[in-house]
């Protein structure tokens, strides 16, 4: 990387970074919505702990992976909608007659995400801890987590971007909200897949990517250090992350044609 | 008589602006029908579980919550068209031409009713073509929706009393979100006695619980404390007509 490109970077970062933590209206909520909920879910679901098979006598250790990929869909809204806007308010314009590369852009306006990515996730680790969840990986765990968080919310990131670029609407880009909530109810979010009893049901689950986000960071709490979940999970979040990075790159190149 | 015009032109107005545009109808539809999908469908197994009694099956269990959900909801989205109704001016101009503002309030509340209907019919016959099974008999059934109604119109009295107090979509955060936290802190997964920790306190107290268990109670043709879950209803109705008129005596005075 070239000095010039790492300049670019950092103070393309430092300002999606400030920009993001500098909004109440986009941190309170994303951190306090998916809270609420994973406690309402365990309240309303630790009954089905009694279940045979079922992998915990916690269902808050179960249940605490949601938070952290609801997160990754608040990085959409968040992401996209801050590209959006300066998409309207012509900064973008302004940016694309300067010499800074387009996959530089797309990085640094992902730092903000990715930043406020690892503040959510510490703080549900923190309030998953000190409500009596398991952390089962220890230490080492919690660093694999931080890593994990990190990718999911750069991929998810891309995803906002992507559709930020395509559309360059922010109102727009807010409506994607409720279309990625499906992906996170039709998931193995709320019982394992083995205990989904709909075989319809349990095959979109399979085939749900962010199943296997949830799990992934689910075998942290629960199981400890599972190869396997973890592979998948990195493996989903790095693909997800590919294909819409370069989905967004391109929408760039065709949006700066446009201007 | 001139009261109804204005109520009957008020909900038309209110029901030919919801059907005819498709960024309000499809979500309205979509939501309880995913949620219902998501609930009976994913959360099945969870009725295997110790204790789990409702004679009818998990998704006649859902069915009910979903579908006093979808109704309070309509009630809330119809707020948001109250809302801006006000924000661009019409709801002002409304308020010159009526000679009694109250029934606008009745042609919105009329509004709700009608987005209700509309989804209740599609809910109940996904819920029917995915095997549901019913206890009920068509009085109890009729029971059933009354309640829906009485939740819709007390959410379309919530939010408009906050509608017309800010006058503003902006508002929009404050009509949903206290609609969503005391619905989800009602029994929505099991019955009450399977809840656990604060929520099973906070579920013993929400008068919502009442609604939806007396909702339970009459699709599976149990005994049911009708007193209490009407009661509970009309309650909730009277309190917010209060609030949705004391909101438009400020939105009279802010001219």
């Amino acid at each position: 990387m070239s000095a010039a490109t790492r300049i670019q970077i950092t103070e393309l970062a430092r300002r999606s970074i400030v920009r993001s933590l500098r909004q109440p209206a986009q941190v309170v909520p994303t951190i306090i919505f998916p809270l609420f909920l994973v406690a309402v879910n365990v309240g309303g679901l630790n009954a089905a702990t009694k279940l045979p098979g079922f992998p915990t006598n916690s269902y808050l250790s179960f249940a605490i992976a949601v938070p952290f990929v609801q997160a990754a869909i608040f990085a959409v809204n968040n992401g996209g909608a801050d590209l959006a806007r300066d998409i309207e308010t012509g900064f973008f314009d302004r940016l694309s007659l300067t010499p800074m590369s387009g996959s530089s852009l797309v990085i640094a306006q992902l730092a903000g995400v990715v930043a406020l990515g690892l503040v959510q996730a510490m703080i549900y680790l923190l309030v998953a801890l000190i409500f009596g969840a398991s952390f089962a990986a220890g230490v080492g765990g919690a660093a694999v987590l931080l890593a994990l968080v990190t990718v999911i919310m750069f991929s998810f990131g891309c995803i906002g971007l992507f559709f930020a670029f395509r559309v360059g609407n922010s109102e727009a880009v807010q409506g994607l909200f409720p279309v990625l909530f499906v992906f996170l109810f039709l998931s193995s979010g709320s019982l394992p897949r083995n205990l989904i009893e709909r075989d319809w049901f349990r095959t979109v689950a399979t085939y749900n990517p962010v199943s296997y986000l949830i799990e992934g960071i689910r075998s942290l709490f629960i199981t400890g250090w599972d190869a396997r979940a973890l592979e998948l999970a990195f493996g989903c979040a790095a693909g997800i992350g590919a294909i819409f990075m370069v989905l967004a790159v391109t929408s760039l190149r065709t949006r700066m044609a446009r201007t | 008589m001139r009261s109804r015009s204005v109520a009957l032109a008020v909900a038309w107005r209110s029901l030919h602006n919801f059907f005819t545009n498709p960024t309000l109808v499809i979500p309205s539809v979509l939501f309880p029908l995913f949620f219902f999908t998501a609930f009976a469908g994913g959360l099945s197994s969870v009725s295997n579980a110790p204790g789990f009694d409702f004679p009818d099956g998990y998704t006649t269990f859902q069915f009910v919550f979903v579908l006093l959900q979808a109704s309070a909801f309509g009630g809330v989205f119809t707020g948001f068209s109250i809302a801006r109704d006000f924000e661009r001016g019409f709801g002002r101009r409304l308020m010159l031409a009526a000679p009694n503002r109250s029934a606008i309030l009745v042609g919105y509340a009329l509004a709700a009713l009608g987005r209700a209907m509309f989804v209740w019919v599609l809910l109940t016959a996904l819920a029917f073509a995915v095997g549901m099974h019913v206890s009920a008999d068509a009085p109890q059934m009729a029971g059933l929706y009354a309640l829906a109604a009485i939740m819709s119109l007390a959410a379309v009295l919530w939010a408009a009393g906050i509608a017309l107090r800010f006058r503003s979509l902006q508002a929009g955060p404050l009509m949903q979100t206290p609609v969503f936290l005391i619905l989800f802190l009602a029994p929505v997964y099991v019955p009450i006695e399977l809840l656990h920790g604060w929520v099973k306190s906070v579920a013993h107290v929400n008068p919502i619980t009442a609604i939806v268990e007396g909702g339970r109670d009459l699709i599976s043709d149990s005994p049911v404390d009708a007193l209490l879950a009407y009661g509970v209803g009309f309650g909730l109705i009277v309190l917010f007509s209060v609030w949705a008129l004391t909101g438009l005596r400020r939105a009279e005075a802010a001219g």
